[in-house]
């Protein structure tokens, strides 16, 4: 690698300018913060375009930046299944279907749904794995952050890490939910501004898409794949041993477009929260069908990199290098390379900026949603019950302290115990893989009760732990990535798709053991209780004074067909 | 909420704007420092792309004030 990265004034300019603005916002919203309602819940006062935006934008952390194009070059074009089957349908299902029960119920957050529809046993499950969640999440993508900061600029480790996690608490601190979304508005017009180039520089040089697809014939080629393999996304998913993501299409759509994608985007708070801060219905629900619109585009700028960066090791004249891990190309370093490789000072303040706005808008985003599900959900709920609003939003406020201060613990606990981390997000992905069962039952089968949403979870929990304890994937080194019962009785192409189905897996046991166990214990809530809680007993919703071009479903449509069109395109 | 996001927003993509663009144009003509960007002086034409972004955002928002309630 060229010695690409010394920084001028301009660049630290740049980042100062930014910092500036963040800040800036979080103090303008100070003033408004009179109650618990604006803090926590941006006092459900946001214009959906703004809640759109966010609700990408929370998604759009480093990790995902980094990961997506780090899966482009591994993967090639098949990564964009992560988009349109991976996140479109879920997007549009809880736009139509799953909103007016979060909004339109008293709930302010998920787990309080769950406590509204089913019982306190099943809210405290989930809030607290929610909220130990969130904070790991924080702190991993914290420590990847000062990790790249420090081998990439020499930046001291301990002084990226506090310097980006104080900024992210003092805007939070000040402003509340609405300054995390007023801000991941502003990150992400920032990451488009920044990433925009690197492609069109990266496509010039690399003879266009033309060109790109030629030299990823060669990748493809020298892996032992068909020439399409890096530049188509479903051709080559008809079985597992003609892909690099060693996964078929019924894994694809099954488990990644239904299981974990559903379970994602229509049960994560993270998300949810954006659209919840909507000032009306029509606007929480057009939220996500906003949000989705972006999306579709998103891979040009996150997954393309990593496409021609693989492209370019095909030719050694272009004098780029992806460095190496062991034997394998270091995937993760292929934005901070890409950066390098076609950036002159100022655009590569520019870039890293945008970098760091991608880690700022996904780490306010766990703060927000601990935040509100710490406050309500675990402090209101069992430590102290009956005080005045002025006491909850003091707590939010110091919650949000004491949540950056425990990721900050996490993002150190991550940099010593790499396995610790791989287990801890094993257990997440145990837990949340059957959620989206228990709230599909809840929505839309009044018959489900507490109990069979509460053990629905919990046999879900014990399948997928079970599913992932009994299979390994292709060459598999720790007990982390599978076996740990001692027999292996189905061995995967990829830990992909071992992931795929513990989902599936995971998502049926919850189904059938809810519906079971709901059938054989008595229901607890009377109908009038479940009211706006369940599909058949909430009156539907009317948008006779909303014009039908501005309504969700013609919006849903014209989404659907987009991404409809473009999996076509790049099929 | 008392704040129009588009005026942070312009603000600060016009502030950057400038920059960069007055920066490229400062440095235009540097073969070495643009070597990289394939001889396109990226951060002019970021730099006004950017300007351009910042006062279209600070226009609307002058013209249709993001309302709330």
């Amino acid at each position: 690698m060229e010695s690409s990265f010394n920084l001028s004034w301009i660049d630290y300019t740049i980042m100062a300018v930014y910092f500036g603005f963040v800040l800036g916002i979080g103090w303008t919203l100070k003033r408004f913060m009179k109650s618990s309602t604006d803090f926590l819940e941006a006092g459900r006062s946001i214009p959906s375009w703004i809640t759109g935006l966010a609700f990408i934008a929370t998604n759009l952390g480093a990790l995902e930046v980094i990961g997506m194009a780090a899966s482009g070059a591994k993967y090639g074009m098949a990564t964009v299944h992560f988009y349109w089957i991976g996140a479109i349908p879920a997007m549009i299902f809880l736009a139509l279907f799953m909103m007016p029960f979060y909004y339109g119920s008293k709930a302010r957050s998920v787990p309080e749904y769950l406590k509204l529809r089913f019982d306190e046993k099943t809210r405290g499950f989930n809030a607290f794995s929610f909220a130990v969640m969130t904070i790991f999440a924080s702190g991993i993508s914290m420590y990847a952050l000062a990790l790249l900061m420090e081998t990439l600029l020499g930046w001291n480790f301990n002084f990226s890490l506090v310097i980006s996690a104080i900024i992210v608490l003092v805007y939070v601190y000040l402003g509340g939910l609405t300054s995390a979304i007023y801000n991941e508005v502003l990150q992400f017009f920032l990451i488009v501004v920044g990433f925009t180039p690197l492609v069109i520089l990266g496509l010039i040089s690399i003879g266009g898409w033309e060109g790109l697809s030629e030299s990823l014939a060669d990748v493809a080629v020298r892996n032992g794949y068909e020439p399409g393999a890096w530049s188509h996304s479903w051709k080559f998913m008809g079985s597992t041993d003609s892909n690099p993501m060693g996964t078929e299409w019924m894994g694809i759509i099954v488990g990644l477009g239904f299981v974990l994608s559903f379970g994602y985007w229509c049960t994560n708070f993270l998300v949810v929260q954006r659209a919840m801060a909507a000032d009306s219905m029509t606007g929480a629900r057009k939220t996500p069908l906003i949000g989705a619109i972006p999306k579709m585009f998103l891979p040009a700028l996150v997954i393309v990199p990593g496409m021609i960066a693989i492209a370019l090791t095909t030719m050694p004249e272009s004098g780029f290098e992806l460095p190496l891990k062991g034997s394998s190309y270091d995937y993760d370093k292929v934005i901070p390379v890409m950066l390098g490789h076609y950036f002159p000072t100022g655009m590569l303040g520019l870039g890293l900026t945008a970098l760091m706005a991608s880690f700022m808008s996904g780490m306010a985003g766990n703060v927000t949603a601990f935040n509100t599900v710490f406050t309500y959900d675990i402090y209101q709920s069992y430590i102290n019950k009956s005080k005045s609003d002025r006491h909850y939003l003091r707590v939010g406020q110091l919650t949000t302290i004491f949540g950056v201060i425990v990721s900050i613990g996490a993002a150190y606990m991550a940099r010593m115990f790499n396995n610790v981390m791989d287990f801890l997000q094993l257990i997440f992905a145990f837990i949340n893989a059957p959620l989206f069962a228990t709230f599909l039952l809840g929505m839309f089968w009044k018959r489900a009760t507490g109990h069979g949403a509460f053990f629905g979870l919990i046999s879900g929990t014990l399948a997928a732990s079970l599913h992932h304890g009994l299979t390994a994937p292709v060459g598999a080194e720790s007990l982390v990535k599978g076996g740990w019962l001692g027999t292996v009785v189905h061995t995967y192409p990829s830990e992909m798709a071992q992931n795929f189905w513990t989902a599936i897996y995971a998502f049926s046991a919850a189904l059938i053991f809810t519906i079971i166990i709901s059938y054989i214990t008595k229901q607890q809530k009377t109908d009038e209780d479940m009211t706006g809680l369940v599909y058949s007993l909430t009156p539907r919703i009317k948008e006779d004074g909303v014009a039908w071009y501005d309504r969700p479903v013609t919006m849903a449509i014209l989404v659907g067909i987009i991404a409809l069109v473009l999996s076509l395109l790049f099929w | 909420m008392g704040l129009d996001i588009k005026v942070p927003i312009g603000l600060m993509f016009t502030i950057l704007g400038l920059l960069l663009a007055i920066f490229g144009l400062a440095t235009a003509g540097d073969a070495e420092l643009y070597k990289r960007s394939l001889d396109i002086n990226i951060n002019l034409w970021t730099g006004l792309a950017m300007l351009l972004i910042g006062i279209v955002m600070l226009a609307t928002s002058k013209l249709r004030p993001t309302k709330d309630k």
